[in-house]
């Protein structure tokens, strides 16, 4: 199709050809384009902005809510530091269980039959039973083995401990956390590991790379892309997970909050203030996955993604003037209708 | 004549119950160009991966540059090298694959200084220096930041060429180098093979290109069904090939 322009003739491919990328190569006489018309768009936005505004009123008026005393307690040394020990149980729940997850899922693919057997039980075991019946247990760990010993059995032991004092709250919390966490984690190291081309793996030997080598250097990065969307997910419902420590009396966030409700009292805003830390914490996560997604996307994608700002600024501008397709035209068909008139 | 750098004697090799090399036996002289076809699944593939022991033989024995590849020769019995050992000699042997297998979260250069640094301990500068002379003598001066998704196939394969020989090897095995590139690109990657072949880089290449094997090959060597059929100079294996076999697979590729 042709369309004459003035003096000037301009070829048309149909949609979204004009615009499209690198479409032929061709670059595209100015055309005036004209927008095509949303009214629906327009209807949702009013709709949905009277419901929030109602929304947010009635909570901004409703005194029981009592925003000023949860905003003390947020910023109260308790919270405060109810909120540091959740983020240092996720910290270290979340190390341990992405390290076992790694070594555990190369142990699943390591051709020796006792140790895949091994990693398997391991992983039924744990997947198997409510992380918080393991917290219980690792708590109660002290009534099976009063005595940690390291030595060789039926000799005496090089090192004893007392299983009640190497074994605190916050450290069964952190084991369960942890062993737990490694089980969810090494499956999903599994399939990253299982979605690079083994023909990376050849290549890299061939070069005279060790296995070991090959995977840390060329396997693993290429697997993070897989592995850290998932990870993402565990790590923010960690955060969450770890209120199930203040059963054994662990001084998280949770645990704190239900210390000044059972004096004062005020369970909604405490509960309110509480929240807050825990959305502010997993906000702060997402932010950070986010970085870490396009730093190992490198190469991956012709252009990766925008951080999440951009996307959200991008969404804003979009929506009241299409622009002109840069780059994404064959995913984002909307973008071009409204061709030359 | 010298020893052959690449000596293979009645190699034989199973998948399972399926027979895939029956007793192969080839020389490869130093600077010499030999050049490997036949028809699919008759395990031209599996060869090359033995002599850089990416697969084990079960039978035969392979040595390159005069040592046993994967074994220690104890006179009356072998002994499997420990993995170093391993992966020492098979630093030696480049490869270059059908799919080109670069690393995609690397750019052309850090593609090639990979293995030099991590492997040969080589210092960075050093290995740098020679990475960009290695891309540039392959026609990519240009790429050597670009990332293997920005080139297109035929810049690919000239940069896993150029990774191979960042290990400074004594013969380059390529496995159907060109297969999976469009046909217009077929050309630039051939043209770097046969600048190299010029230097007298020792060279098995497998390969469904006849004009190559009949222009850069010393030797052409024909397969079928896990058995070298027949071997000679181009002129005698294409030009006039004795075998039926050999015949019915360049008049179907010809
Ligand atoms: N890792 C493997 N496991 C099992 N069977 C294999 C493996 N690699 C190769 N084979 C089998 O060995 C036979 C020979 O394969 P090979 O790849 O060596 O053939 P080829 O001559 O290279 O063929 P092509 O021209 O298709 O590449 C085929 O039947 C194939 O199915
Ligand atoms: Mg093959």
């Amino acid at each position: 199709m042709t369309v004459r322009n003035g003096s000037r003739t301009v070829a048309l491919d149909g949609p979204g050809g004009e615009f499209g990328d690198g479409a032929a190569g061709r670059v595209p006489d100015v055309v005036p384009v004209r927008p095509l018309r949303r009214p629906g768009r327009w209807v949702a936005t009013v709709v949905v902005a009277v419901l929030a505004a109602a929304g947010i009123y009635s909570v901004a008026t409703n005194e029981r809510f009592e925003w000023d005393v949860a905003w003390e307690y947020f910023r109260s040394e308790q919270l405060i530091d109810g909120a540091l020990m959740t983020l240092r149980l996720t910290v270290f729940a979340m190390a341990i269980g992405i390290a076992l997850g790694i070594v555990v899922a190369v142990m699943r693919q390591s051709g020796v039959w006792l140790v895949e057997r091994v990693a398997d039980f391991y992983v039924w075991f744990f997947r198997g039973t409510p992380v918080l019946v393991q917290i219980f247990f690792w708590y109660n760990i002290a009534s099976l083995y009063p005595d940690l010993n390291l030595g060789i059995p039926g000799m005496d032991p090089w090192l004893s401990v007392d299983a009640n004092e190497a074994i605190t709250p916050l450290m069964a919390a952190m084991l369960a956390l942890g062993l737990n966490e490694g089980a969810y984690m090494s499956e999903i190291v599994r399939a990253g590991l299982l979605s690079v081309d083994e023909g990376q793996m050849e290549a890299a030997q061939s070069l005279g790379m060790s296995r070991l080598r090959a995977l840390r250097r060329v396997v693993l990065p290429q697997a993070m892309r897989v592995i850290i969307p998932p990870t993402g997910n565990e790590t923010i419902g960690m955060l969450k997970a770890t209120a199930l420590v203040s059963v054994v009396a662990v001084a998280d966030l949770l645990y704190s909050t239900q210390v000044i409700i059972a004096m004062t009292f005020q369970t909604i805003p405490l509960l309110i203030a509480a929240s807050a830390w825990y959305i502010v914490m997993t906000t702060v996560l997402s932010i950070g996955q986010g970085w870490l997604e396009r730093h190992f996307s490198r190469g991956a994608l012709a252009h990766p993604p925008d951080p999440f700002w951009v996307r959200w600024r991008t969404t804003m501008t979009r929506f009241h003037a299409p622009r002109p397709v840069q780059r994404t035209a064959a995913t984002e068909p909307d973008q071009v209708e409204g061709g030359p008139r | 004549m010298s020893e052959p750098i690449v000596k293979i004697r009645d190699v034989h090799k199973s998948f399972g119950r399926n027979h895939v090399l029956r007793g192969v036996s080839l020389d490869v002289a130093a600077g010499e160009v030999c050049c490997v076809i036949g028809p699919s699944g008759s395990g031209k593939s599996t060869l090359l991966r033995c002599i850089n022991h990416l697969e084990k033989v079960n039978g035969g024995r392979i040595w390159v540059e005069g040592q046993m590849v994967g074994y220690a020769d104890h006179g009356d019995h072998l002994r499997e090298l420990p993995d170093r050992e391993v992966h020492r000699r098979r630093a030696r042997i480049g490869m270059v694959f059908q799919r080109f297998n670069l690393f995609p979260h690397k750019t052309a250069l850090e593609n090639l200084v990979e293995a030099p640094i991590g492997v040969l301990r080589e210092p960075r500068a050093e290995a740098e220096a020679r990475a960009r002379a290695l891309l540039e003598r392959v026609g990519l001066a240009d790429k050597v930041d670009a990332y293997p998704r920005h080139l297109s196939g035929g810049q690919q394969q000239r940069v896993a060429i150029a990774r191979a020989l960042a290990m400074r090897p004594q013969v380059m095995l390529f496995d159907e180098p060109t297969s999976a590139l469009d046909p217009e690109l077929v050309g630039e990657v051939l043209a770097a093979m046969k600048d190299l072949a010029m230097e007298g880089m020792t060279m098995v290449v497998v390969t469904h290109e006849i004009e190559f094997a009949r222009e850069v090959g010393d030797r052409v060597v024909f397969m079928d069904q896990g058995v070298i059929v027949e071997e000679g100079t181009p002129d005698q294996v294409l030009g006039d090939p004795q075998h039926a076999r050999t015949q019915h697979f360049l008049a179907r590729v010809g």
